[in-house]
């Protein structure tokens, strides 16, 4: 369809997103594999997909929704244990400036 | 060159389930952190996150009180983002089928109406909360992770910072009226995030926006959209250019201040979320909520001025908050005056809660004890002026009943007691009748004071008044 499916730009600002760094080396390399895989998954194109509609959840069910009931599991010394590091209950990390918009 | 403005807002308010969206952990705040998590909060691998049924109900209820047009079909999707708050590093929202879209809430400025739309609404889980410390480390804490939110983005109407404020507000008082959510700015469970444009009149292109943070009540809204108007004109006008910026808005100085710079747009790849199957809401589910809905403010309005005789204004200061005009409704309907319970609820009450900076529903005040004291003024047993001490007691959680009965607050109203005292102190008084006779007025006032004096204000004032009356003309 196109001639570059993806850019050697496009996947240095994906890994930069999923907080990877990559070699130059890797970087080509990642950026032949995706341009592979895209291409093969590009074939997909040519079904004509005019009267279906997007499928968004391959289990072909509808959600049974649970009833607003609360249960406390019990789990916080559990759950505490498995962190790295812990504090008066709390889970303790690096210090991060909020990069995040509207979380 | 005059330029015209452009608002947008978007407006998070915490659902108030008793479970989270995803897992059943109890929605409760001021605990111990992390006390209300499961596996499922913390995003462990191989979980199964189920979506709690309450949330699409209560998400439904606000969108009928916004006149949106409900997805009956609708999916979940990631928000992928990485902070230490929502170890998941996405967040659980709606991008292509949000639970509702098209609304819009009526809002009046000043007298003059207008209508603003509501672009879409959707369901999505709340963060968890850090606590930075100034020893390089956050302290993160769970509990609020997977809190049920619902998000409202207004259309470009909004076109002024008054426009702003009235929009808040009113939408703050339709949810607040459906139940679903304590609404509260100052609690966190409404926050709003504000961005802001101005074009030159006639051009059709919107103008580069900022964004506003840090606002922290409606009243923060409307100034910082005030300051940021008059910022981007003198830009403007001095032949610069608006960068696409966040800014944060600074209390102290009521000025917005430039955070960063933005550069391209977020890129948050959305994909649908794998681990929760479509949301389909059955007709009937519809139906049912349709007709179980609360009734809304101006319905309630309606109601005051034409069933119960209330002035406009009455009924729009009775109903800001569900919380009065709930206990204005329980009042009434146990047999107190509307007027009467209107002024006690307008005047003595709101000055009790604002001079003890308490919400209604946190008083020892009960709409029983209310209706009783106002039915005691109606039937004379208690004067205005002895309400006044019985208020106080009412404040204290006390039945005005008993309450009176005790300190002997009976007003006195009956003839065979007041006669005999009127008759000795206007036989005492010979000078005084002989001035009315004369035509001196203030002869009378002189009279009704002895006579509360001799009673020690028990005397109801207007029997007094009949009876004094009758005797000064027949001696």
């Amino acid at each position: 369809m196109t001639v570059e499916p993806i850019s050697r730009v496009e996947v240095e600002h994906v890994a930069s997103l999923a907080k990877l760094s990559l070699t130059d080396e890797q970087a080509q390399k990642f950026t032949t594999q995706l341009d592979e895989i895209i291409t093969m998954i590009e074939g997909l194109d040519e079904v004509d997909t005019d009267n279906v509609k997007p499928t968004t959840n391959m289990a072909d069910a509808t959600a049974i929704l649970r009833e607003d009931v609360a249960v406390n599991a019990h789990q916080k010394d559990a759950l505490l244990n498995e962190a790295p590091e812990t504090e008066d209950g709390f889970i303790k990390v690096p210090a991060i400036i909020d990069e995040s918009e509207d979380a | 060159m005059n330029f015209q403005t452009t608002i947008g807002l978007e407006v998070h308010v915490e659902l108030k389930t008793k479970s989270k969206i995803f897992s059943p952990s109890p929605v409760e705040f001021g605990d111990d952190p992390n006390a209300n998590t499961n596996v499922i909060d913390w995003g462990y691998p191989g979980v199964l996150p189920t979506p709690n049924k309450g949330v699409v109900e209560y998400g439904m209820r606000a969108a009928l009180a916004l006149h949106a047009n409900i997805n009956q079909h609708m999916h979940f999707d990631r928000k992928n983002y990485f902070y230490p708050d929502n170890p998941k590093a996405y967040q659980v929202s709606q991008s292509d089928t949000p639970l509702a879209q098209n609304g819009w809430i009526e809002i009046d400025v000043n007298g003059t109406k207008k209508k603003i739309g509501i672009e879409e609404m959707h369901i999505e889980e709340d963060a968890g909360k850090n606590t930075h410390n100034p020893n390089g480390y956050s302290y993160v804490d769970l509990n609020r992770q997977g809190t049920p939110l619902i998000e409202i983005v207004s259309k470009p109407d909004i076109a002024s910072p008054e426009e702003a404020y009235a929009y808040l507000d009113t939408l703050r008082q339709r949810i607040q009226f459906t139940g679903v959510s304590d609404v509260k700015m100052e609690e966190g469970s409404m926050r709003v995030d504000v961005n802001i444009s101005i074009r030159p009149f006639g051009v059709d292109k919107f103008g580069t926006k900022t964004e506003l943070k840090n606002l922290n009540s409606f009243n923060y809204v409307r100034k910082g959209l005030e300051y940021e108007e008059q910022r981007q004109q003198k830009v403007l006008l001095a032949g610069g250019e608006i960068q696409q910026e966040t800014r944060r808005f600074d209390e102290t100085t009521g000025e917005t201040i430039l955070m960063r710079v933005k550069e391209g747009a977020d890129d948050y790849r959305y994909f649908p979320e794998p681990d929760i199957p479509d949301v389909v809401v059955a007709d009937e589910w519809l139906e049912q909520i349709k007709a179980d809905m609360p009734e809304m403010p101006e319905q309630r309005r309606e109601r005051y001025v034409g069933e119960l005789g209330l002035t406009d204004y009455d009924a729009m200061v009775l109903t800001q908050t569900k919380e009065m005009s709930d206990f204005f409704e329980a009042a009434v309907a146990a047999g107190a005056d509307a007027k009467l319970t209107s002024n006690y609820l307008q005047g003595d009450v709101n000055a009790y809660l604002n001079d003890n900076h308490i919400d209604l529903q946190d008083t020892k005040l009960t709409p029983a004890n209310l209706a009783s004291m106002i039915k005691l003024q109606m039937d004379g047993t208690i004067s205005s002026k002895m309400a006044k001490k019985v208020f106080k007691a009412v404040t204290d959680g006390e039945d005005p009943a008993s309450y009176v009965k005790e300190h002997g607050l009976v007003q006195l109203s009956d003839p065979a007691q007041l006669q005999p005292i009127i008759d000795e102190i206007l036989d005492n008084n010979a000078q005084s009748i002989e001035d009315f006779k004369n035509g001196k007025d203030r002869a009378v006032g002189f009279l009704v004071g002895q006579i509360m004096k001799q009673t020690h204000g028990q005397a109801n004032p207007k029997v007094v008044n009949k009876l004094l009356m009758a005797s000064l003309n027949a001696r």
